[in-house]
């Protein structure tokens, strides 16, 4: 058996955690799902399309907000509940985080971001390392083997014949201090509208190379002429430079536009996961030989606020005529 | 008071290019600087500020070689007054060994009489990128621990953090002692000064050696991605290329 730690919101198993579904398939085993807290409707008959035999339930008041160590108890419980020999969520934050607190409580090793499972007997598997530039062939002996599965290392697909899903609730012993850190409250933050970014058929993407937050003005005003959508890399987010429901890549969304115009980014690997299914990739950056650019099928080599604002000329030139 | 202690780990800086060594366990860093990983660098910044704010004093820690004295000292130059060098082949040692070896530290420490009413880590190492040892101190310790937060702030006996969470800005409040992971992006690390690194000369560092063997980390051996060779073509350089792009965009339907 796999267990897999699903992480929800209200319209499901998010995507990440569908990823998770679809990669643990490679074990060749049954696999359960863990909810912590409330169960969006209609969740049984999604993880049933992913294969999932049972989903199990962890509810009560230690779960109303987020407390990662009681979130690891509940996977604990699970684990016993379903027998896995195999512990795994999405590597989200939340996901690499519980993770770590489970393989703490079970005294087991912990593999973060898989990407790949290369042997089952003894299990092998290749995670990313520094930052995503190479890739650790790692042994895992331990039983159960505790891992986190990278954003986007696969696509997320139903399984070819769907099952029906037992739903259980589990009892899970949660003391007081697994509550010593939980979250106390949440600001609200912007509203996610990463729907459009991940539907646009156009999406122009912006990276550090836009400078500051002030040098996005003809990025975004391409994006609209092109009526198209504004994409970003983590660094933009961290900068606090754009929202993070703008972020691309592993920790952001997946797109697969019909075009995606990277401007000032280097195409680092967990960039790459979420852009790489673009059907074309037009990179404009000031170096020739970032990764975007020797991976991109159309490139313009050179300052992205010189020539962004040339091609917006030039598409309102050509509509007035 | 509050006296933080902070977890550095010294790792290459690859920037673009990476080589293996000949075993493939290790990259080969004959050509490369080194450096810290920026949570590491935001979790420097947010110790020194929290132990200026509650006149405490902020103690940087690392386990490496001799080598990693060369991070400890860029820690010691932006305002960390205090160093412990675990003298080690951190090669050799997995997640858990570091947090066990850490866990000595804190516990030799408090036995002197020296407590960390905070320890502050980065969220993951630049290269091994395991996303635990913070978490595994924690255990070690038996404190409450939050990973990923990007600012804090001791309030009493309590700390509160702000991490990035699924549905906004999630907000701990956390009785001291704990333990807390660092995640870019909540400030700015300062620079240090030419006085600042003076100073930093002339601190002591305490170097310790790690009791008992490490069980390591499970490593098979490390894979370079496999290069496909670029297939761009390049439509120009400079403003001058935007009618190209604009031909471009018109081929392929989407100028509208
Ligand atoms: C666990 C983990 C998860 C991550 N998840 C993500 C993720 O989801 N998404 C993501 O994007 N990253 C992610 N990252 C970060 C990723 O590794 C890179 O650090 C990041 O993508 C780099 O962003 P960038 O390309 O904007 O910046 P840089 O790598 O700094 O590149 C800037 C580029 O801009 C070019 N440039 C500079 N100035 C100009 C100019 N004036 N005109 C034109 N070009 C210019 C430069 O030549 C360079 O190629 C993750 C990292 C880790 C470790
Ligand atoms: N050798 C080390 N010396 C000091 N701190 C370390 C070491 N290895 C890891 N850490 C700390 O633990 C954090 C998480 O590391 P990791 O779990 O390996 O991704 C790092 O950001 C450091 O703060």
């Amino acid at each position: 058996m796999t267990l897999v730690l699903v992480e929800t919101d209200a319209t499901g198993a998010i995507e990440v955690s569908r990823e998770t579904l679809t990669f643990v398939r490679e074990l060749a085993q049954p696999v359960s799902a863990l909810v912590v807290g409330e169960v969006p409707d209609g969740l049984a008959d999604q993880l049933g399309a992913y294969g999932v035999v049972s989903l199990l339930h962890a509810q009560g008041t230690a779960f109303t907000t987020y407390a990662p160590a009681a979130w690891a108890a509940a996977v604990v419980a699970a684990k016993s509940a379903s027998g896995a020999a195999v512990v795994t969520a999405a590597g989200t934050p939340r996901g690499n985080e519980v993770m770590a607190h489970v393989a703490c409580r079970l005294d087991v090793a912990m593999a973060a971001n898989v990407v790949t499972i290369d042997g089952t007997d003894p299990l092998l598997v290749s995670r990313q390392v520094l930052g995503g530039s190479a890739l650790e062939e790692l042994r895992l002996d331990d039983a159960p083997a505790v891992l986190s599965v990278a954003g986007h290392a696969c696509v997320a697909k139903p399984a070819d014949s769907p099952v029906s899903t037992k739903v259980d609730t589990i009892d899970v012993q949660v003391s007081d201090d697994d509550l010593r850190a939980q979250v106390a409250r949440t600001e609200a933050g912007e509203p996610d509208e990463s729907g459009a970014l991940k539907t646009a058929r156009v999406v122009v993407g912006a990276g550090r190379g836009a400078g500051s937050v002030d040098g996005f003005k003809d990025l975004v005003e391409l994006a609209d002429l092109l009526g198209g959508a504004l994409g970003v890399s983590r660094v933009v987010t961290s900068l606090g430079w754009r929202p993070h429901h703008e972020q691309v890549g592993q920790t952001g969304s997946r797109i697969s536009p019909d075009l995606y115009i990277p401007c000032g980014i280097s195409g680092a690997i967990q960039h790459w996961v979420g852009c790489s299914s673009a059907k074309t990739i037009l990179a404009i950056n000031s170096d020739p030989d970032a990764p975007m650019v020797t991976k991109a099928h159309y490139a313009v080599i050179g300052d992205l606020h010189k020539i962004v604002p040339a091609i917006n000329e030039e598409l309102r030139r050509r509509r007035r005529a | 008071m509050t006296d933080v202690l902070v977890c550095i780990k010294r790792v290459p800086d690859t920037g673009g290019e990476i080589t293996l060594t000949q075993d493939a366990m290790s990259i080969d860093t004959r050509y490369v600087g080194h450096t810290v990983s920026p949570h590491e660098e935001c979790a420097v910044e947010l110790a020194i500020q929290t132990a200026k704010a509650t006149d405490g004093a902020a103690t940087v820690l690392s386990l490496g070689s001799a080598d990693s004295l060369e991070q400890i000292r860029d820690a010691l130059a932006v305002g960390c007054t205090g160093a412990v060098l675990i003298d080690a082949e951190a090669e050799k040692f997995g997640p858990a060994d570091v947090a066990r070896a850490i866990a000595e530290v804190v516990h030799a420490h408090e036995q002197e009489g020296r407590t960390y009413d905070l320890v502050l880590l980065g969220n993951d190492a630049a290269d091994t990128g395991d996303f635990q040892v913070g978490i595994r101190l924690a255990y070690a310790l038996d404190r409450p621990v939050v990973a990923g937060v990007s600012t804090i702030e001791v309030v009493g006996d309590r700390v509160v953090a702000r991490a990035d969470g699924a549905d906004g800005t999630d907000i701990f409040e956390v009785e001291l002692p704990a333990v807390l992971t660092v995640m870019e992006g909540g400030i700015e690390p300062r620079y240090p000064s030419i006085p600042g690194r003076m100073k930093a000369k002339r601190v002591t560092v305490e170097t310790v050696t790690p009791t008992g063997e490490p069980a390591g980390s499970g490593r098979v051996r490390l894979k370079l991605p496999p290069t496909q060779p670029s297939q761009v073509e390049i439509l120009g350089e400079g403003p001058e290329a935007a009618a190209a792009v604009v031909d471009l965009l018109e081929r392929l339907g989407v100028s509208r």
